[in-house]
């Protein structure tokens, strides 16, 4: 279970600040698909950089389970995220001179997972293997960042606006393989976007405005990547 | 900023490669300042001596006559060629860095109806890197060549003589230099820009990426961080070139300037251990800037993945070191037959010149100073690479 208390961020000088979050009270359960909703600004990428460990808050606890990741060294943090998170972004991150292949197994090496190759297969890419990201469409590639994430078995996944660079049917595709996944590995989903119709996938909706939570609601009945709008 | 220069140049108002970017080239300014100062240094001497040949009548003046002159026939040849080769280097480097980081803005120009002659003019103002920094060398050596003629003729064995200006020195070692670079820039950056705009707009890799990349398959199952070490060194092969170089300068000149200490005076010793000094030093920071710079992205993967600081070190700075090692050893060759040369050819029918062998205690201090000072510039850096974050790269976007 993730559990944010009073978390609060700031950018910008002291005489000055820019005030990102302004105190988020959070609980996720173990095995949730939880998606964060807001307008541009709203503060939700912060919020999901906090939570994941890639910043620090200024005040607040981030518990995963009994344990503070706020109060962290950053060994401990690096070393935190190597065995518990995975991270899928916007723009991919891939590293364009290797190929799927090694691209993938920079997170299957973190957690000696040697049947990686599994995933490639699962999101659809086994055939594509030898190929470079410049020689794979936007799906494709971010297909590739669902399988290097899911390779080093995190037990929460991270997703960064994942279908932002997207067209619909690849946007529908990618989330679908997510979702099923989820199912085969049982993993925590934290999903920022601001594409309302992605929130009907999730059994937790959290809508954030000017840094702070305004809505928590849950979904009884979940729909699948091919049932939602877009 | 990058955008606004772009208008400017749309405008006609402005330049896509401003003095800014000439100015970052600090590495070949440095390379060109020094090989400047020392070619102006020996030719000055070479042609002001050359002038009182006919003042010489004993056979013994005219043997130390002819050493002083072979002397700096081979100072200029071998450190003005050496230094020349790695400035020609280090600028093509440079231009074609620039051409990748500034990939998308020379593509829209080129979309937008400029011919790649025109956009490759820009690039004449990296020769002023060169220029500012033979002026530099040139002026130096004037204001060092008292002394140093003084030095070379301490004894008094040759007829007094004093310091010419030479124009024409100043033409071959300041003007053309700048004006050859100039135009190299300009050549280079032609040959470069005759990408297809398509792949300058989308950030595609060059055709020659792609055969590493063919190459780089069949590393098989070989753990990731050993394959991103590998594909780092294949990557930029300039970058090991660097490397070399840097231990090589380091470790020629240092031992070269303590190993001649009977050969040649105490002011040439310091001078070639400042000259080695500075070299290696540039030429390494500037290497694994540019390794760090461009693998900022893979770095930040890294660290949001879990990687550690060391993981990340390793694999991104790590291969460079057995190439260091090796322009250590080179640069230890190098100086040994340089001096070899110098005794038994050049200075062969002088009478009174010591005997040179191998200095195994200043080559093993000198590389106890190498290790010491290679792991305290890694170390630097890794503290750098610890500060890089996903937000640098979210913020490029």
């Amino acid at each position: 279970m993730i559990e944010v208390q009073e978390i609060t961020k700031s950018y910008g000088d002291s005489r000055n600040p820019v005030r990102v979050l302004k105190g988020i009270g959070l609980r996720i359960e173990d095995g949730d698909f939880a998606v964060i909703l807001g307008a541009s600004g709203s503060g939700k990428s912060t919020f999901l950089n906090v939570i994941s460990g890639l910043e620090r808050p200024d005040s607040g606890r981030v518990l995963y389970g009994e344990q503070d990741i706020a109060a962290l060294s950053d060994r401990e943090l690096t070393r935190f995220r190597k065995d518990n998170i995975g991270f899928i972004f916007q723009q991919y991150y891939l590293l364009p001179n290797m190929n799927v292949d090694k691209n993938v197994k920079m997170g299957a090496d973190l957690a000696g997972n040697r049947e990686y190759r599994e995933v490639i297969r699962a999101v659809g890419l086994g055939e594509k293997l030898r190929k470079y990201p410049g020689q794979l469409s936007g799906g494709e590639q971010q297909r590739v960042s669902v399988a290097r994430a899911l390779a080093k078995k995190p037990a929460y996944l991270f997703l960064d606006e994942p279908t932002g660079a997207l067209d619909e049917q690849t946007g529908r595709q990618v989330l679908d393989y997510i979702c099923k996944l989820k199912q085969e590995y049982g993993f925590t989903v934290l999903m920022v976007t601001h594409n309302q119709n992605i929130a009907e996938m999730a059994n937790t909706v959290i809508r954030m405005n000017s840094g702070k939570i305004s809505e928590i609601y849950t979904n009884e009945k979940q729909k699948t990547a091919y049932e939602i709008g877009w | 900023m990058k955008s606004r220069r772009l208008l400017m140049r749309l405008d006609g108002e402005g330049m896509l490669v401003g003095i800014k970017d000439a100015a970052k080239l600090v590495g070949i300014l440095i390379i060109t300042c020094c090989a400047v100062m020392v070619c102006t240094m020996f030719l000055n001497y070479y042609m002001d001596v050359t002038g009182i040949e006919d003042e010489i009548a004993s056979e013994q003046v005219m043997v130390f006559y002819r050493a002083q002159v072979a002397t700096a026939k081979v100072v200029c040849g071998v450190s003005g060629g050496c230094m020349l080769i790695t400035s020609v280097v280090m600028l093509l480097f440079y231009i074609k860095h620039y051409i990748d980081v500034h990939k998308k803005e020379l593509g829209i120009l080129k979309a937008l109806g400029q011919s790649d002659i025109s956009v490759a003019g820009n690039f004449w103002v990296f020769g002023f890197s060169v220029l500012f920094g033979a002026a530099l060398g040139f002026a130096g050596a004037f204001l060092l060549m008292p002394l140093f003629y003084e030095v070379q003729n301490k004894d008094k064995i040759l007829p007094d003589f004093s310091v010419q200006f030479h124009p024409i020195l100043l033409l071959f070692l300041v003007v053309i230099p700048a004006a050859a670079f100039a135009a190299l820039a300009v050549f280079y950056a032609w040959h470069k820009l005759k990408t297809p705009v398509i792949d300058l707009l989308k950030d595609r890799l060059s055709p020659s990426a792609g055969k590493i990349r063919y190459r780089e398959d069949k590393s098989g199952d070989c753990p990731f961080l050993k394959d991103l070490k590998r594909n780092t060194l294949k990557g930029k092969k300039a970058l090991v070139f660097f490397m070399v170089f840097a231990s090589f300068c380091f470790s020629s000149m240092t031992q070269m300037a303590f190993s001649m200490k009977n050969l040649a005076s105490v002011m040439m010793g310091v001078m070639i251990l400042l000259i080695g000094l500075v070299l290696a030093c540039t030429t390494l920071l500037l290497a694994i800037t540019t390794v760090i710079r461009g693998n900022t992205k893979t770095i930040a993967m890294m660290r949001v993945f879990g990687y550690s600081q060391r993981e990340c070190c390793g694999a991104i700075l790590g291969g460079y070191r057995p190439a260091s090692y090796i322009g250590f050893a080179l640069g230890t060759v190098y100086q040994y037959v340089l001096l070899r040369i110098m005794v038994d050819i050049v200075f062969r029918d002088f009478e009174g010149i010591p005997d040179y062998g191998f200095d195994l205690p200043v080559m093993l201090l000198s590389l106890a100073v190498f290790i010491g000072f290679y792991e305290i510039v890694m170390y630097v850096f890794s503290e750098r690479i610890k500060k890089i974050s996903v937000k640098e790269i979210m913020l490029e976007g």
